[in-house]
């Protein structure tokens, strides 16, 4: 598998709290990657140094370098409105906007300057067929994107990541406000996705990395404990704080 | 002991007695506020019901209080709020995204902050004497609709930056997140993510700001609005006149007529001002609504 984003000796502090140390990571491209790791330890933040949304938290600094597909992401020629319609990002919370389902799914492409109805169209569409939701709303595009179930509005909100065609896709816990009905189709989605997007997933159940993911990394303390394929992870740590933490003896 | 029983009895009884006492006073808060409105009101709608007739709205002042009406006060009122609306809203909603969106949270943005919202609680006719020293003198606009409009527009500035800045902030920040996250810039999250779902409350802001420019007195008699205008104002440049001052005017007067007039004046304002208050509900219902 070729690596797409590259981490070397990446150190992130947020005022006088050193959240990242060290970190060195390389994902793959057009797999899952998952990150783990009991709360605090840092796994949140590496997410989002990937699409720079940490740059708007006041007093973090950043040290090392992030590349994706060569570029350093951090370098001065990166404008940042580019980088995140590339890396698109979904969180922890379903957060559509207060518009139609349309309108959030078109956010982003009118962004970006299109304006054309019918190329529109075509993107709401394809993107919420993408996200497996285009049969269940197709019929009501025009209602509020917050009258449709938790569940819808996370893969809504997969689907307005996916309509500015990005080629990274971070979920941070996706999940985790779930109830395990829609959790379960997100991760059967993912699985879909991956054959065109690269995925990097924050969890905090083990068992969704090892149900879903191709490559996990171990995070603790700020640090890459492991990383390796999910399978040997879960079944053959090699680090006796990543079989501690897997086999629930702590976090 | 039986599970529903109770050695305590007794204190149970007194709390009881403690809640309903405490209900009967907040009662009793409310009412005198209501009955208190209720009764200026009907006073005042006793005296000016013989006055409330379409001289009131047609006729200029005049000395003979048979003849006279608010029409120039009226049209006055109506004048400086055409002009101030559109310029406190632009000044004031900028400002508030300014300070919530843009600005460095950092002590220079807190003093700014904290002037703000002191200026919100300075007496009006602290306004007026600085509108009388920098429109009427320095810009010499002199006793003008446009001094006056001005004079208000500062006035109403800090409420309408305060309660915008309210609404904006209680948008959630995932709602900026999300955006960011497409790639848009602050503008465009400002403009698509948070304006939308802070515009009720800001209306509702800007609204009740413009109902309390309307009935404001003190800055503009500061400022020398004219109490007889029997015109029209033709140009910013006029003099002009508003409706709290023609009452004020009214009331003054020794003859019991006059007062009469007044009190019809009075009902007036009031209407206009219940009339803002139920649009600014109505919006910001409305607006809910659609959310």
């Amino acid at each position: 598998m070729q690596t797409l984003i590259e981490i070397s000796n990446l150190n992130l502090y947020y005022s006088s709290v050193h959240a990242l140390k060290n970190v060195s990571l390389s994902i793959p491209e057009k797999a899952i990657t998952a990150f783990i790791g009991p709360s605090g330890c840092g796994k949140s933040t590496l997410l989002r140094t990937m699409n720079r949304m940490n740059d708007m938290i006041p007093g973090t600094r950043i040290e090392g370098k992030l590349t994706i597909g060569g570029t350093d992401i951090y370098s001065n020629e990166v404008d940042v409105e580019t980088l995140r319609k590339k890396v698109g990002m979904v969180f922890q919370q379903p957060n559509p906007f207060p518009k139609s389902i349309y309108d959030n799914i078109a956010y982003g492409p009118r962004l970006h300057g299109i304006r054309n109805k019918k190329q529109l169209d075509e993107i709401v569409e394809s993107s919420l067929r993408a996200a497996a939701l285009w049969d269940e709303v197709k019929d009501h595009l025009k209602r509020s994107a917050l009258s449709i179930s938790g569940g819808q509005q996370q893969r809504l909100c997969i689907a307005r990541a996916l309509a500015v065609n990005p080629d990274i896709l971070l979920m941070d816990e996706a999940t985790s406000a779930l109830d395990p009905i829609s959790t379960l189709k997100i991760e059967e989605l993912t699985q879909e996705l991956k054959n065109r997007y690269t995925i990097v997933m924050v969890t905090h159940n083990m068992h969704q990395a090892a149900r879903v993911s191709d490559q996990t990394a171990f995070f603790l303390n700020g640090e890459v404990v492991e990383h390796a394929d999910t399978e040997k992870l879960f079944s053959n740590p090699s680090d006796q704080r990543t079989e501690d933490y897997i086999s629930g003896r702590f976090g | 002991m039986g599970v529903l029983q109770d050695a305590n009895r007794k204190q149970i009884a007194g709390r009881r007695r403690l809640d309903f006492a405490l209900h009967l006073l907040f009662v009793a808060a409310t009412s005198v506020g209501v009955v208190v409105l209720m009764a200026l009101l009907v006073d005042i709608l006793i005296d000016g019901a013989s006055r409330l007739q379409p001289d009131l709205f047609n006729q200029y002042p005049s000395r003979r209080a048979s003849q006279a009406g608010m029409k120039s006060a009226i049209v006055g009122s109506l004048y400086m709020l055409v002009i101030m609306a559109p310029l406190s809203f632009v000044l004031g909603v900028g400002a508030a995204i300014y300070l919530e969106e843009y600005a460095p949270k950092n002590r220079l943005t807190r003093l700014i902050q904290l002037n703000i919202s002191t200026l919100a609680g300075v007496p009006s006719i602290v306004y007026g004497i600085l509108g009388l020293a920098i429109f009427v003198r320095a810009m010499q606009l002199d006793r003008s609709l446009l001094a006056g409009a001005l004079t208000m527009t500062l006035l109403v500035l800090p409420i309408i930056i305060v309660s915008s800045q309210e609404a904006i902030r209680a948008v959630p920040r995932s709602r900026r997140e999300a955006s960011f996250a497409l790639g848009a810039n602050k503008w465009q999250t400002v403009a698509r993510a948070v304006l939308p779902s802070a515009f009720p409350g800001i209306l509702t802001g800007v609204i009740l700001a413009m109902s309390r420019a309307i009935g404001e007195t003190a800055p503009l008699v500061m400022i020398g609005a004219m109490t007889y205008v029997a015109f029209l104002p033709n140009d910013l440049l006029d003099s002009f006149t508003v409706m709290p001052i023609q009452i004020y005017n009214w009331i003054a007067r020794p003859q019991a007529e006059f007062r009469e007039l007044a009190a019809a004046g009075i009902v007036v304002l009031l209407a206009v001002l219940l009339l803002m208050n139920f649009a600014a509900i109505l919006l910001r219902n409305k607006y809910n609504k659609k959310v």
